[in-house]
């Protein structure tokens, strides 16, 4: 029997979407290794969003409270987290792969004196000897990894792990202080300037259409892929090639680099499909590629690929997709 | 200032990279190898914050490897930094916690006031090291920047490419930055540079030279193998052909 914790996130109040995708890999660890899972929240007046959290079948769900926690901070986030993992007495700690998780699930991991497996997609084996499926070499190489320490810690790709249902239960809540001294934290939040927009995110969407270098200018996006992205509800992505040219913001890039996204629906307009592009989409469900090029490397992964000039394609089939 | 940086030697991303044929290892043969190029980042924004400051500023880089890892610490040291450091040791013994607690000591050592270090390395693709090694120096962090400015008064203003945005933070020293890939333009060494780049001191250690003791890895990877090729589709004649294929075949409009 082993107890699994799920460091979750929250973000002005509410759950965010991919803490439920680390729920599901605590899920199916569970299955492997008996026993069940505690889910921890780190934040100051935090109540609600610990309430949010009961219903998802954890055993426990710790609220850790501390007014210096108010804002993110890597360095008070990772002792509020240290300790519920000790009231836990987990033995498996998940947190997903956002920036949050990248940032601060490793401080957790060096303060418990344990070994960690970063963006885990797939967990193998039983409790005689657990392996983590991880990508590595911007995943053109997939690594099996055991972890040999008392504690083991992973962050876990979220497109691969779907976000965990409420189940309705009602797992008690245990408040906690972190007790953390102020002074000996030498950072401080400052501010975030977030990219407002009304589209899905692009890591939720289920559907996402990415344009590349075949847009020919920035302006494109909006006259070009802003209507069929209207049209399908979905979240508008970019190839690395346009967003070192600065058309589109840094978070809009798909990619090894950028985000990894596994939507329903991947439409790919003039983009070429360089490798590290194509390690961040190639989840998707379903990929259609445009390009008029009929050697572009995209149309080696796409569902259906439309050898076609894109200035006529894409507005034809968004025109088609207004009349249905 | 005293700056840590780190040179790791690893497979150039535009070489293709495949496992041995028994799957315990990566092939290799034909491959060639660079600097990690986040790590060039690093190195780059150190030169620009020790030009930049009005204190004397020494920037000390770090390879963990075999005797190859020297050609990255002569690359950096001809970007600029002043002194290099190789410790010479195993690749199949090293793992992110190891690395780091090695750095640690080399920071400790050399009475360091900022670690800066890329993002992650693109072969293991890990991202950990800075992160361990603020923890284990109770230092502050900031991960993924995407740009710095030392402020008056010797605090770090990091602004950091986060979900959803860019986030802004203060840093006091000492303290571990990584970089993220738009943070700057790494220079090219230049010929003069590089001849001026082999009399700058370098110096060799190996593991048990800095008193750390070797334990079994924390974390090892018992396997390698490709990724499951997607299989391509088809190509469709048009629009129209497109739209019915993804109404009634897919079912995703």
């Amino acid at each position: 029997m082993s107890k699994i914790i799920v460091l979750a996130e929250q973000s002005e109040g509410s759950v965010v979407k991919a803490s439920l995708s680390a729920v599901t890999a605590a899920r199916q660890l569970a299955e492997k290794v008996g026993g069940g899972f505690d889910i921890a929240v780190v934040g100051h007046q935090i109540g609600e969003v610990a309430s949010a959290l009961t219903g998802y079948g954890a055993e426990r769900v710790y609220q850790v409270e501390d007014p210096s926690c108010e804002g993110y901070t890597a360095q008070a986030f990772a002792q509020a987290f240290h300790k519920a993992v000790e009231a836990s007495g987990a033995s498996f700690v998940i947190s997903a792969s956002t920036a949050k998780g990248k940032d601060c699930t490793p401080r957790v991991a060096a303060r418990l004196d344990a070994g960690m497996a970063s963006d885990v997609t797939g967990i193998e084996g039983d409790s005689s000897g657990l392996v983590y499926v991880r990508p590595m070499w911007a995943g053109n190489i997939i690594g099996r990894v055991k972890i040999n320490t008392d504690v083991q810690v992973l962050t876990v790709r979220t497109t691969e792990f779907d976000a965990a249902v409420s189940t309705g239960g009602q797992s008690p809540i245990e408040s906690i202080a972190a007790g953390i001294d102020a002074s000996s934290l030498r950072m401080s939040y400052v501010s975030l300037d977030s990219v407002k927009s009304d589209r899905p995110a692009l890591t939720d969407a289920d559907a996402v259409i990415s344009g590349g270098r075949g847009l020919k200018e920035g302006e494109n996006f909006e006259k070009i892929i802003a209507p069929l992205a209207d049209e399908l509800n979905a979240a508008i992505g970019a190839s690395r090639a346009v967003v070192d040219l600065g058309w589109v913001p840094n978070d809009w890039q798909v990619g090894q680099t950028g985000k990894v996204v596994a939507p329903d629906l991947y439409i790919a307009v003039g983009i070429s499909g360089a490798i590290q592009h194509l390690a961040g989409m190639k989840g998707s469900k379903t990929i259609v590629a445009i390009n008029k090029d009929p050697e572009a490397p995209i149309f080696q992964v796409a569902d259906y690929g439309l050898v076609a000039d894109l200035f006529d394609a894409v507005p034809q089939i968004t025109a088609q997709l207004k009349d249905r | 200032m005293k700056i840590l940086v780190t040179a790791k030697r690893v497979t150039d991303w535009d070489s293709k990279v495949v496992p041995t044929s028994d799957g315990t290892g990566i092939d290799f043969d034909n491959v060639d190898f660079k600097m990690n190029p986040f790590c060039e980042i690093a190195v780059e924004e150190a030169i620009r914050i020790a030009d930049a400051s009005d204190e004397d500023s020494e920037i000390v880089v770090v390879a963990i490897g075999d005797d190859e890892a020297t050609q990255q610490v002569r690359q950096a040291l001809a970007m600029g930094a002043h002194k290099g450091i190789l410790i010479e040791c195993e690749e199949s013994e090293l793992d992110s916690d190891y690395v780091a607690k090695l750095l640690v000591k080399v920071c400790e050592d050399e009475d360091i006031d900022l670690v800066l270090l890329g993002k992650q390395a693109v072969d293991g693709d890990s991202n950990q090291v800075g992160q361990l090694m603020a923890e284990y120096l109770g230092w502050p962090q900031a991960t993924f920047a995407y740009k710095i400015k030392p402020n008056d008064g010797g605090d770090m203003e990091v602004q950091r490419e986060v979900d959803g945005g860019v986030e802004t933070v203060t840093l006091s020293l000492p303290a571990v930055i990584t970089t993220d890939l738009r943070l700057n333009e790494p220079r090219y060494a230049t010929l003069p540079n590089i001849m001026k780049a082999k009399r700058k001191p370098f110096e060799t250690f190996e593991p048990d030279d800095l008193d750390i003791e070797l334990g079994s890895p924390k974390v090892e990877v018992v396997g390698y193998s490709l990724p499951s090729e997607r299989q391509a589709g088809q190509i469709v004649g048009s629009v129209q052909e497109l739209m019915e294929k993804l109404s009634q075949e897919a079912k995703v409009i």
